[in-house]
């Protein structure tokens, strides 16, 4: 059996900082890490691999510093990982990026003879973009089932049965048999830190295998920027509206005029 | 696309470099110059530099699809064991903007199977059509039955706009469908816009970086434009007296057609604290300091008969509830009145608030983002603010009380 986890690399702050005089991103100092769902992701794998001894494979897009989030998922245990990288991959929105990681999934489960018994993790979603679509369009784009916001997992044989948020008050039990494409979300579980020996292993025994646009065999039209079907037309930085009513004096007569305006507002 | 730099009428000015969000251009020996594994290729230089020297090349070739034969805009509704959704009306709302300002039809889509008595009145807010998809099945969502359904109906009646809910349902179909039609898909939009250049173009604004910056995304060369859109964002519209022409498919599915099966739905016990709908919101964030603090929040909320929230750093530190949580990662919100006590106001939290009728915001410091987005603004220690407002409206009621009597 095959787990193939795709991973991305995401900046390591929850929000990147603007710097209002320029307008421009700071970008000083922002390193890079494994998008945290997508950690996840790898912990699952990595738990079904101890019990079935499966075969899990990390796979990344991104340009060639994503390496790093590479190496540290070979540390935490993976098998072996793959970084698709090429400057036609550039500027990618959803559809693309699933496309380009469709192609590796395919080529692996070519050369490894393996077509039926497979598990795709994705994290539910990414910190940077947010926008949850690369697992269900690679779902697709695979032709498999998919279970979104997954939240437990059981694997047996050669389905799983997966709990799943899709009301707030409510989790569904779903059962689909391999291969399946799951999204999980941080509740899932606690990944693991990479061990001593992990580090040691990725670092100096295991590779990075890169590949480009022409090893995947990739249609040009449907990667990178060509193949995206979105375009950003415009980037702002929402506009600052300054025209609220102060209200000063003492703290009694705060209190009264906020409660006076709410009145003539007709709140209170 | 590419960008070229004209050395020659390059002045070194770096009016460019400022314009880049994603650090993409530098200056080299007096000269701008592209960073090509940076640049997203967004355009904003060219239109920051003043002289002219840099120019976008769009080198794209038109797709082959005729857009012209894609008309009308269409929502893919959503209920919740039959009952239909808040935000669908909300979406109605903005889809009949959008459909008057193109000219065309707006349509909405139902899954279900007891939906038949709610069809009538979508017409009243602003459907002119419903399609309602009819299947004992669908009383539950199944990924598979919505991608292929909605799919099929799409090359069918080719809408040129469909719009659906940024919520986990929404989010799983869409992108599927998407890929399936090899259409954008733009998630989590938090506004919609024609453009008013092409006339026909759908803007799907939305933050991103995070949540600090805002960015516009088109969809030029193919059909439909899709979006998924944050539920809250739109105010449901006024009811208009208008009846929807009402399309009944039955559905033929089986459950043995379907590759995921549904083995049971488990209750989350947990009384349901609806933020949504509250009409006025109390808040708190860092500035309210500790657990026992959130006191003071409480009792406000508790003389103005409101809800208590909290922003993201409150729930992180454990202070309030997450089910709680105003802003991006939690809910969005419109009640009619938000006090914001010490939360500085980053962008995640503001577009969870932005459709309150009236924002007031309590806080220390006086050039924290939140003030950008109040009505009334007032600087100074919540800990004494709070609690004095919280009296204030104890003693008007007394007053009250008095003058009824």
């Amino acid at each position: 059996m095959k787990i193939f986890v795709c991973i991305k690399q995401v900046p390591a702050i929850s929000e990147v900082k603007i710097d209002r005089k320029t307008g421009t991103l700071v970008r000083e100092g922002v390193p890079g890490m494994i998008n945290p769902m997508d950690k996840n992701a790898l912990e699952l794998a990595l738990s079904i691999k101890e019990n079935t001894g499966a075969d899990v494979i990390a796979l990344s897009m991104g340009p060639p510093q994503a390496e790093e989030i590479l190496r540290e998922s070979l540390a935490m245990g993976i098998d072996k990982a793959y970084l698709l990288t090429d400057r036609a991959f550039g500027g990618a929105d959803t559809l693309a990026t699933s496309y380009t990681l469709s192609l590796a999934i395919k080529k692996i489960l070519k050369e490894t003879e393996e077509s039926k018994n497979y598990l795709v993790v994705c994290g539910a979603q990414a910190i940077d973009g947010d926008t949850a679509q690369v697992g269900p369009e690679l779902a697709e784009e695979l032709n498999i089932p998919q279970i979104t916001n997954v939240r437990y997992v059981e694997l047996s044989e050669n389905k799983i049965i997966a709990e799943s948020i899709f009301q707030s008050d409510e989790i569904a039990v779903i059962e689909c048999k391999l291969p399946v494409l799951i999204t999980v979300l941080k509740e899932l579980n606690v990944p693991r830190f990479p061990t001593i020996s992990g580090i040691v292993d990725a670092f100096d025994y295991k590779e990075v295998v890169h590949w480009n646009a022409k090893d995947l065999d990739a249609d040009i039209q449907k990667i990178g920027l060509e193949g995206s079907r979105t375009q950003v037309y415009k980037i702002f930085i929402p506009p600052q509206k300054n025209e609220y009513i102060k209200l000063s004096g003492t703290i009694e007569d705060v209190a009264k005029d906020l409660c006076q305006k709410l009145k003539e507002d007709k709140i209170l | 696309m590419s960008i070229k730099i004209d050395r020659e009428n390059c002045t070194g000015c770096g009016s460019c470099i400022n314009s880049c969000l994603y650090g993409g251009i530098t200056l080299f020996d007096g000269k701008a110059k592209l960073i090509p594994e940076k640049c997203i290729l967004c355009g904003a230089c060219v239109e920051a530099c003043p002289v002219g020297a840099i120019i976008i090349k769009d080198e794209k070739k038109e797709k082959k699809i005729d857009i012209s034969q894609y008309k009308g805009v269409w929502i893919i509704g959503e209920h919740y064991n039959n009952k239909i959704k808040n935000y669908v009306y909300q979406l109605l709302g903005k889809g009949r903007e959008l459909a008057d300002k193109l000219k065309v039809e707006l349509t909405l889509i139902l899954l279900g199977s007891e939906l038949d008595e709610n069809l009538e009145e979508l017409g009243m807010y602003g459907a002119d059509r419903v399609i309602y998809v009819k299947s004992p099945l669908l009383r539950n969502y199944y990924s598979e039955i919505y991608v292929n359904v909605i799919t099929d109906l799409i090359i069918e009646y080719k809408p040129e706009i469909v719009l659906v809910g940024a919520t986990p349902i929404g989010r799983d179909f869409a992108p599927r469908i998407s890929k399936r039609l090899q259409t954008g898909l733009t998630a989590d939009c938090t506004g919609l816009d024609i453009d008013q250049e092409t006339r026909n173009l759908l803007l799907q604004t939305r933050p991103t970086f995070g949540g600090n910056i805002m960015a516009t995304i088109r969809t030029p060369n193919s059909r439909p434009q899709m979006s998924t859109i944050r539920p809250g964002m739109f105010k449901v519209p006024k009811k208009m007296d208008k009846k929807p022409k009402i399309k009944i498919i039955e559905g033929k599915f089986k459950e043995s057609d379907i590759s995921t099966n549904i083995v049971k739905i488990i209750k989350r016990g947990k009384k349901r604290i609806n933020l949504e709908e509250a009409q006025i919101v109390v808040a708190g964030g860092r500035g309210i300091g500790s657990k026992e603090n959130f006191k003071i929040i409480k009792d406000l909320a508790k003389e103005l008969n409101a809800e208590v929230a909290g922003s993201r750093v409150a729930v992180e530190l454990g202070w309030i509830d997450p089910e709680r949580q105003v802003g991006q990662t939690g809910k969005t919100i419109s009640p009619r009145l938000y006090i914001a006590c010490g939360i500085s106001g980053a962008i995640q939290h503001k577009v969870g608030i932005l459709c309150s009728d009236i924002i007031v915001a309590i806080n220390k410091d006086p050039n924290a983002p939140i003030f950008e987005i109040a009505h009334y603004g007032i600087v100074g220690d919540l800990h004494k603010v709070v609690p004095a407002i919280t009296r204030e409206i104890r003693r008007l009621k007394e007053e009250e009380k008095v003058r009824k009597y």
